[in-house]
C-alpha cells in the first residue's frame, strides 16, 4: 500500500465529504455470524467527536470529487478549482477494513460526485459495499449514497449490500433548486428513493411469509437539506421535511447550516455566519415531530411561518396555547406530559412511573430531572404551592428568558442583530 | 450499635455480605471492601469471607422479587467503586425482598433513584470504552488497547468486543485496575500482565508495533483532522463528548 499517495487522496476526500452532516450507525441489525468481521446491530457509537463537536461514526468519504454538475452550493461543483482525486474500490475496502480492525470506526459512508453518468457512479459505490461484504466477510455498518437518477437495477443491488441509502434533497424548494443547480430535477431525487422505499415494504412483506430472505437496507434512508442557502423559511423546510417522512418513510431527514463556500452571488457570502442557531430549532422541531406526537401545522404556519430563535419551539407552541395548561402531572396522559415545556422524553417516562407508587411532588420531580425553571408554569403536582398568577404569554416569555441561560445566549444576541439587518435588506 | 462489615471486594464478596446480613439477622450495618477500612477504637468490624455458594443463593433468590435488568443494575452499581455503594445496594434488596409489589420505578425513593443514576454514570463509561478502545497491531498479531476507565466496566465491554472482533485476537487492558481482558479467537479471559513501561510512548512505538500500524495511525490521524469544520468550530461541546483524561489513548489525539 502506498500510504503517502493514500494519505493525499484521503484528505481530498474525507474535506469534500464532511459537508454530508448524517453519521448515523444506529438502527441496522446486521449480526456476525460464521466469526466473519464485524456487526451493526443495536446503537451506534460515536468513536470520535470532532473539533466542530460533531460525531465521528463512520469513515465518511467520496469515491471521486469528479463531478459533471456544476450545483452552486456543492464545493465540489464542475466550475469550482480545487484539486481532485479518486480512490481505487480496492483502496477503499483496505482502508475501511482497517480502520474498522482497530476499533476507529462503525464502518463506510461512501459518497461520491457524478462521473460520467449516475449509473456509472452508482455501480462503482456498488462495487465497494459488494466487495466488503462478500470477500472481507465485513458485517458494519455501509451506507452508501443513491446518486440521484441512477436506474432501479442499481438501487435494488445497493439495497443488499448496504444498511443505509440516503439521497440529499439539498435544496428544501424547488424553486430554490432551479435556481441553485438549474441542470437537477427534484424528479430525478424521487425516483431512486421511491423505489428504495418500494424494495424495504416489499422485503418486510416477503419476510413474513419466508424464513430466508436477503435483507435490504435494514436502516432505511435518510436525507439532508441545507439550511440558509437559497432564502427559504422554516416552514418550508419543516413541510417539505414532513413530506418526506410520510412518504418515503425516511428514518432521518438532517439539516445542515450552510457553510459558505464560494463567491457565487446567488449565495451568502464567504466568511458569513453558519446558522447554527437556526439548524439547531431545526433539529428540535423534527425530534418534536417524530418523538413528542406534535403535527408539524401546529409548530410552523401562516401565522408563525419561522420559529423564535430566542426559545425553543415547545415553549413557543405552549405560549401560544396557554389555554391548554397547566396540567396535572399525577393526571395527565402521556401525550400532554409531552408538551410541557421542560420535560424530555426520559423524564416523562419516569413521572409515569414513579406515579404509581405515590402523588409526584416539586422536589420528586426535581429529582427525577424535570427542568422546574420552565415546567412549573406549566403544570401542578402534589403540593399546595403553585404558580398562581395568571399572566400573559409575553410575561411568561420574559419570566422565563431571565431565569435561564442559552448555550445561544452570545450567539443569539448577535444573530438577532443580523436577522433585523437581513429584514430591513428585503422588506 | 452498627456493625462494619469488610469483604474483599469482589462482586461474589458483596453477595456473601448480604447472605451473612440475612443469616444473623443484622439491623445496622455498613458495609466496606477490605482495603478501605481504617481501623478504629469504637467500631465492632467482622471480616466476611467470599463464598460462591452463599453468593449464588442470594443472586438466585433475588430473581423472586427483582426483574432480570433489575439485577443487572445492581451489578453495574457494584462497578461503580463508588464508596458506600454497597449499602445502597443493601438497601435496594431489602426493599425488594420485604415489598410486595415491585420496587424498583419508585424514583422517589431517594436509595433507588441513587442506583438509577449511578447505572447511568455506569452505562456511559461503558459505552465510552467501546467508544474509544484503540487497537494497536503488535508484531505478534494482537490487537492491542489500553484504557483507564472511571469505572470498573471491562466485564461489560467483553461481550460487544468478543462478538464484533471475533475474527482477530484482541487484548484491551485496564492500567488502573491492572487487568485486562483478552480474545484468543474463543473466548474472553481475563488476565494479568507485566506490561513494559514504555509501551504506549510514541517513539517507542516500533519496538511493538509494526510499520503498517503506525502508518494506518497516522491516516486516521489525517482524516480526522480533515473531517473538521473549521467554521463551526465549538471546543466546548468537543470536550464535553471527549474529556481530556482519554485523550491520550485516543490514535486522533495522540500526534
Amino acid at each position: 500500500m502506498d500510504f503517502k499517495r493514500i494519505n493525499e487522496k484521503l484528505e481530498i476526500l474525507a474535506d469534500a465529504a464532511k459537508y454530508d452532516v448524517s453519521c448515523s450507525s444506529s438502527g441496522s441489525n446486521r449480526k456476525n455470524s460464521n466469526k466473519g468481521l464485524g456487526n451493526s446491530n443495536g446503537m451506534g457509537i460515536c468513536h470520535s467527536y470532532t473539533e466542530d463537536g460533531r460525531c465521528v461514526s463512520l469513515l465518511k468519504i467520496l469515491l471521486t470529487n469528479h463531478c459533471i454538475f456544476d450545483c452552486a452550493y456543492c464545493v465540489t461543483r464542475k466550475s469550482n478549482d480545487i484539486k481532485r482525486a479518486a480512490f481505487k474500490v480496492q483502496e477503499v475496502v483496505d482502508l475501511t477494513i482497517n480502520f474498522y480492525r482497530r476499533n476507529y470506526i462503525e464502518g463506510l459512508f461512501l459518497s461520491s460526485g457524478i462521473f460520467k453518468n449516475a449509473d456509472y457512479t452508482m455501480e462503482r459505490l456498488i462495487a465497494v459495499a459488494k466487495k466488503l461484504r462478500q470477500e472481507e466477510n465485513f458485517n458494519g455498518y455501509i451506507h452508501l449514497k443513491s446518486i440521484p437518477g441512477a436506474s432501479d437495477e442499481l438501487m435494488r443491488e445497493a439495497g443488499l449490500y448496504a444498511d443505509r441509502l440516503s439521497v440529499n434533497i439539498e435544496i428544501p424548494t424547488e424553486k430554490g433548486l432551479k435556481l441553485l443547480a438549474p441542470e437537477k430535477d427534484r424528479k430525478d431525487f424521487i425516483k431512486p428513493m421511491e423505489k428504495v422505499k418500494n424494495e424495504i415494504i416489499q422485503y418486510k412483506n416477503e419476510k413474513k411469509l419466508l424464513k430466508r430472505v436477503p435483507i435490504y437496507a435494514p436502516a432505511g434512508q435518510s436525507t439532508q437539506m441545507i439550511v440558509g442557502a437559497s432564502g427559504e423559511t422554516d416552514a418550508e423546510i419543516m413541510y417539505t421535511s414532513a413530506y418526506f417522512y410520510k412518504s418515503f418513510n425516511l428514518k432521518r431527514v438532517y439539516y445542515s447550516g450552510y457553510v459558505p463556500i464560494s463567491n457565487d452571488n446567488r449565495l451568502p457570502t464567504i466568511g458569513s455566519a453558519v446558522p447554527i442557531l437556526r439548524e439547531n430549532r431545526l433539529y428540535q422541531t423534527d425530534w418534536l415531530l417524530r418523538f413528542y406526537g406534535f403535527d408539524v401545522r401546529e409548530l410552523l404556519n401562516k401565522e408563525h411561518p419561522n420559529l423564535e430563535s430566542d426559545i425553543d419551539p415547545k415553549l413557543s407552541w405552549a405560549l401560544r396555547n396557554l389555554d391548554q395548561f397547566p396540567i396535572d402531572v399525577n393526571k395527565a396522559d402521556k401525550r400532554m406530559l409531552l408538551r410541557v415545556p421542560g420535560l424530555g422524553l426520559k423524564s416523562v417516562n419516569k413521572i409515569i412511573k414513579a406515579r404509581r407508587y405515590r402523588k409526584l411532588n416539586w422536589e420528586n420531580l426535581k429529582s427525577i430531572g424535570a427542568s422546574l425553571n420552565r415546567a412549573k408554569y406549566f403544570i401542578i403536582c402534589d403540593s399546595t404551592t403553585f404558580e398562581t398568577k395568571d399572566r400573559t404569554s409575553a410575561q411568561l416569555k420574559s419570566i422565563i428568558l431571565s431565569n435561564s441561560n442559552s448555550k445561544f445566549s452570545a450567539t443569539l444576541s448577535n444573530q438577532l442583530s443580523l436577522f433585523d439587518n437581513h429584514n430591513t435588506l428585503s422588506a | 450499635m452498627k456493625t462494619i462489615l469488610k469483604y474483599d471486594g469482589s462482586f461474589e464478596g458483596l453477595l456473601s455480605v448480604v447472605f451473612y446480613v440475612y443469616e444473623h439477622k443484622l439491623k445496622e450495618v455498613s458495609i466496606i471492601k477490605d482495603k478501605h477500612y481504617e481501623p478504629n477504637f469504637f467500631d465492632h468490624s467482622i471480616a466476611i469471607l467470599s463464598e460462591p455458594k452463599k453468593a449464588k443463593r442470594v443472586w438466585q433468590g433475588l430473581s423472586k422479587k427483582l426483574s432480570p435488568k433489575a439485577k443487572t443494575k445492581l451489578y453495574k452499581a457494584f462497578l461503580s467503586e463508588t464508596l458506600k455503594i454497597e449499602n445502597t445496594i443493601l438497601y435496594y434488596i431489602r426493599k425488594a425482598l420485604s415489598a410486595s409489589v415491585s420496587i424498583e420505578n419508585d424514583f422517589t425513593d431517594s436509595e433507588i433513584l441513587h442506583i438509577e443514576k449511578t447505572v447511568k454514570k455506569v452505562d456511559r463509561e461503558k459505552h465510552r470504552m467501546d467508544a474509544f478502545v484503540r487497537f494497536q497491531l503488535t508484531k505478534d498479531g494482537i490487537y492491542f488497547a489500553t484504557v483507564e476507565p472511571d469505572f470498573d466496566v471491562l466485564p461489560l465491554n467483553a461481550r460487544h468486543f468478543k462478538t464484533r472482533y471475533a475474527d482477530q485476537r484482541w487484548l484491551i487492558y485496564d492500567l488502573k485496575r491492572n487487568y485486562g481482558i483478552f480474545y484468543d479467537l474463543l473466548e474472553v479471559q481475563t488476565i494479568t500482565l507485566e506490561l513494559a513501561k514504555d509501551i504506549n510512548r510514541g517513539d517507542k512505538a516500533s519496538i511493538y508495533f509494526t510499520y503498517e500500524e503506525i502508518e494506518f495511525q497516522k491516516l486516521w490521524f489525517n482524516y480526522f483532522n480533515s473531517s473538521n469544520i473549521v467554521s463551526r468550530k465549538n471546543i466546548k461541546l468537543h470536550i464535553k463528548h471527549i474529556p481530556k483524561r482519554y485523550w491520550k489513548f485516543l490514535t486522533e489525539k495522540k500526534f
